[in-house]
């Protein structure tokens, strides 16, 4: 077999290589870590490299291999985090300069259950600092260039995860979502992107964003590995207060079986005004796929979305505004020498170690949250905050899942929206909603954009824990458009032929 | 200007540290005097991405306080993040609760000279504690301190925070108010309630009012044991009524009470208020406590300081006080109890417990609780004073042995041969032997000069190395006497 095409595999192909013994966990780990050597330098998806540490987990997941231990699907797949995950002895920036030292002395639930499994970790993504961002352009250290078009950007916060899995550096990788991180940039990539319901994943370890938003979700090439990698990430934590107590379903056996008899309504509201062209076009012809396929599609209205999101720009940064508090100097990242006293070393080093969006929305979330503005705007966005939950509710009595974009466009040119943050948080506008109402969505490819000729994703909705039902509907997605399946090599990235690789 | 026309009135906010033997969101040991830093994990650190599990026996110790104090439990109670930046708090925000408390309502009532006082609770809530921070260098003062070294092993020890109605009025009355909230806690077992360590902590509001107008707030902090509230209190009592009686007015501020000067110092005006941005902790769920399990703990809970009191004193005739001894030294009330179910009298139980046994306590430095005595053992040792088998200082002896070695009075008694002579006949034998070495106090006796009795008596027990019953030797003696002159 040609060694040197594993990084262009699925995961779930990689799983049954690795199953019959034609290939070893060392060999997949290595052509990933060649395709990173050579695409990084473009696409620079990631903050840090661990190749040593994804070699020798290779390795002990190919002796138990020999040893003939039973093993998870995914044993000696490699992933790639997102950097806002703690990983216990590997630096874990959140793409900020004030924790850009910081190595955090625990794993996260999900890398956890991830090293418990046998996947081999090859590095931490780039993102948005502190996930605050729709581009990857807020990362303090660099940005991350769209596999497809270098020129454009791969999407954000969970950029780098996204562009990872598209340029092939990564069968699979962990991005957070708390107003889109996932989805959009999965969209914006060609990838698959899942938020799954709010409580099915452990946020233990995720470093905190917006505490009643985050989610940790899996990013991967189809649908089929998403619902790999959610297989071992779901599941109840009592580390964590919010999450669900409830076992985590089998996401995997009904994957397969269609969308005959599902209801489906497109949600008017993200189908008009702001949307670019080609992007609606791909979603109709999406929801038309989905009709001819045996689905019932319908029109539905759901007003208050309109509300999600100014909501979310008061309570997501309301509770950044607490969560980052803790980034002071004293104990742990960057501290601004030469103070003098404990005040004064606090505002210097949070003036110097913070990005300017992650300012923006420190004094966003502190007015806020301030004494005679609270009930006007914190207690006002709680109640939309409700509403959106409430016409959510009203909706699955109609029909079982929701269609939207994924984004309202295709990805954008670096630099294109960095000067102005309303247009930037207009990137967010189709994915806020599921956020704030706690439930699933899930972001698959549904064809290229006529104008541009860029990925399009398709926004499947549902309600609370119906991941199944929705990536059952997302698999029936990539059945209907099989050429929109993400070539890992994209349009920008040179193919270079591999060195030290077993090529036929 | 007549001293009748001031009316004071005292709030106070007590926190409580809960001796529960973890940490309120996390696993780490719940311990006083580790060194430093060593009592820490991701959670109590606030280290990025952890998260707080609430300890269910923080709430359960919280409700009990809530329960005993007659306060209504909250069907849903919400913790909020209090939001400041101050360097011994690793989050930068406490977990504390805000505007849905665990508890509301509920009173104490306390025992004044004029009589039965009630004060009334305002709210009782669970929260989350700091760390410390250290000023080294010789003055400990922290403008003249270089660095600062901080200990968070404190950091996310469960505290429970009472708050008082303004309803207390005079500073005696805040100094019963916490010696009583003391005892109420101790009998619950939910806190080792020490003022001196920090497990007690009391934080003051007193405003004086004049001809019926409201007086104006003033906080009073660093009130480090019972003396210091009542002395801090008095001192602001009496500062607020100096500048009212001159017709100035009160500014609204936090004092400081200086220990050695006895006085309060201004620390920081209204004005300076903090903005604490208070909203529900997104991390934690509401608190919705099971009305089944608030049952339970309402039904297991101990019997209460002054109930207890009353219980004593008419169940067994014992004074006010006296009770009261029993029932404010931890362990006193149930050796005295447990003592009394065993057979022993009240009174020499009470007599016993309150001299001796407290005296060896306090000279070894033991909790009178944790001494290891109880009731079965203090009964032994009484039954052996009362047969007469060992004299008062010998039983003082074998109480000091018994909380030596933990060993029972019997074992002690017959091992040092402490048992007194009570056989008659060997009594007999020593009498003879006294009065004929003593024959002219032997003939004065029988002369009618019966007080030589006590020499012969002396001369005898001497003999007998002081183990000799007294009474019965005394009855020998005198049988041995009057047969020697029948004879």
């Amino acid at each position: 077999m040609n060694r040197g095409s594993l990084h262009r595999m699925r995961a779930w192909e990689l799983s049954r290589l690795l199953a019959r013994g034609e290939v070893s966990s060392r060999e997949v780990v290595e052509a990933f870590l060649a395709r990173i050597e050579e695409a990084e330098p473009e696409v620079r998806a990631f903050i840090t490299l661990t190749p040593d540490l994804a070699l020798s987990q290779a390795a002990r997941v190919d002796e138990a291999r020999a040893r003939g231990e039973n093993l998870h699907p995914l044993a000696g797949i490699p992933v790639a985090v997102k950097d806002v995950i703690c990983t216990d002895g590997v630096r874990t920036t959140c793409a900020s300069r004030i924790l850009e030292n910081f190595v955090p002395p625990y794993d996260a639930t999900v890398v956890r259950r991830l090293r418990e499994v046998g996947t081999p970790l090859l590095g931490k993504t780039n993102m948005d600092e502190f996930a605050m961002g729709s581009s990857t352009e807020n990362s303090a250290f660099h940005p991350t260039m769209n596999p497809w078009d270098l020129e454009r950007v791969p999407g954000g916060s969970s950029g780098g995860s996204a562009a990872a899995v598209a340029a092939g550096e990564a069968p699979l990788a962990l991005g957070s979502d708390t107003g889109g991180s996932i989805r959009q940039p999965a969209a914006l990539c060609g990838i698959v992107g899942l938020k799954p319901t709010y409580g099915l994943v452990s946020r233990y370890g995720l470093v905190a964003f917006a505490s009643s938003l985050d989610q940790i979700g899996p990013m991967a090439g189809c649908v089929m590995d998403v619902a790999l990698l959610l297989s071992v990430i779901a599941g109840h934590d009592p580390m964590d207060s919010t999450s669900a107590p409830l076992p985590a379903p089998d996401y995997l056996s009904s994957l397969e079986e269609g969308v005959e008899g599902v209801r489906f309504g497109l949600v008017r509201e993200f189908m008009g005004e702001g949307i670019q062209r080609g992007v609606r076009r791909a979603v109709e012809a999406a929801a038309e796929g989905l009709a001819r396929a045996g689905a019932q599609v319908e029109e539905v209205s759901l007003p208050a979305l309109e509300y999600a999101l100014p909501a979310y720009y008061i309570i997501a940064p309301a509770e950044a505004s607490s969560n980052l508090a803790r980034y002071d100097g004293v104990r742990w990242g960057l501290r601004a020498e030469g103070s003098r006293d404990v005040v004064e070393m606090q505002m210097r080093t949070r003036a110097k170690g913070f990005g300017p969006e992650v300012k923006r929305r420190i004094l966003l979330g502190t007015f806020a949250l301030s004494a005679g503005y609270y009930e006007a705007w914190y207690g006002q966005a709680q109640r939309v905050r409700t509403l959106v939950a409430e016409e959510f509710r009203r909706a699955y009595e109609r029909v079982e899942l929701l269609l939207s974009p994924t984004s309202p466009t295709t990805a954008f040119r670096l630099g294109e929206r960095s000067e102005d943050p309303l247009a930037m948080y207009l990137s967010d506008v189709c994915t806020i909603p599921s956020n704030l109402a706690g439930a699933p969505a899930v972001s698959v490819p549904c064809g290229l954009a006529e104008e541009d000729g860029l990925p399009v994703g398709l926004q499947i909705l549902g309600p609370p824990f119906s991941e199944p039902l929705i990536l059952r509907a997302a698999r029936a997605i990539e059945d209907l458009f099989p050429g929109a399946r993400p070539a890992p090599l994209g349009g920008g990235v040179r193919p270079v032929p591999l060195s030290g690789g077993e090529g036929v | 200007m007549k001293a009748g026309e001031f009316r004071t009135s005292i709030g106070l906010e007590i926190h409580v540290e809960l001796s529960t033997a973890t940490k309120l969101f996390c696993s780490c040991p719940n311990r006083f005097g580790a060194p430093p830093n060593t009592l820490v994990c991701p959670v109590c650190l606030g280290e990025p991405g952890s998260l707080p599990v609430l300890n269910a026996r923080a709430l359960e110790y919280a409700l009990r306080i809530g329960l005993a104090l007659g306060a209504e439990v909250a069907p849903r109670a919400l913790f909020h993040r209090k939001n400041y930046f101050y360097p011994d708090m690793p989050k930068n925000f406490q977990i504390s609760q805000y505007d849905l408390p665990l508890c509301r309502g509920g009173s104490l009532t306390l025992e004044t000279p004029e009589g039965e006082k009630v004060v009334g609770i305002e709210r009782i809530h669970l929260e989350e504690d700091t760390g410390k921070t250290l000023h080294p260098g010789e003055t400990g003062r922290i403008y003249e301190a270089t660095y600062a070294l901080l200990d968070y092993n404190r950091a996310g020890v469960p505290l429970v925070e009472v708050v008082t109605r303004p309803e207390i009025s005079s500073p005696e009355e805040a100094r019963l108010f916490v010696a009583e909230l003391r005892e109420v806690l101790l009998a619950l077992g939910v806190s080792d309630a020490r003022m001196e360590e920090g497990s007690l902590r009391v934080d003051s509001n007193i405003s004086v009012g004049i001809e019926g107008r409201m007086g104006t707030k003033v906080e009073v902090k660093n009130l480090n044991s019972l003396r210091s509230l009542r002395r801090a209190l008095e001192y602001e009592e009496r500062r607020q009524k100096e500048i009212l009686s001159a017709g100035g007015e009160v500014v609204q501020e936090t004092r400081h009470f200086d220990e050695r000067s006895g006085t309060t110092v201004s620390l920081r005006a209204k004005e300076e208020a903090f903005d604490y941005r208070y909203f529900p902790e997104p991390d934690l769920v509401p608190v919705e406590p099971d009305p089944g399990w608030i049952k339970d703990l309402r039904a297991s809970l101990p019997e209460l300081p002054r109930e207890r009191r009353a219980r004593l004193a008419s169940l067994y005739g014992l004074s006010r006080q006296e009770a009261a001894l029993l029932v404010s030294t931890p362990g006193l009330a149930v050796i005295f109890e447990d003592a009394v179910r065993e057979g022993a009298n009240a009174r020499s139980a009470y007599n016993w417990l309150s001299g001796e046994f407290l005296g060896l306590c306090n000279a070894r430095g033991v909790e009178p609780g944790e001494s290891g005595l109880t009731g079965r053992a203090l009964a032994q040792l009484l039954r052996f004073v009362e047969r007469g088998a060992i004299n008062l200082r010998q039983a003082k002896e074998v109480l000091a042995e018994m909380l030596e070695t933990g060993r029972d009075p019997q074992e002690i008694v017959e091992e040092r041969g402490l048992s007194q002579l009570t056989d008659l006949a060997f009594l007999k034998d020593l009498a003879r032997k006294v009065v004929e070495n003593h024959p002219e106090e032997a003939r004065r006796y029988r002369a009618g000069q019966v007080k030589v009795l006590s020499f012969l008596v002396g001369q005898a027990m001497r003999l007998s190395e002081g183990r000799a019953n007294p009474a019965l030797l005394k009855q020998a003696l005198e049988e041995v006497l009057k047969g020697q002159g029948a004879v």
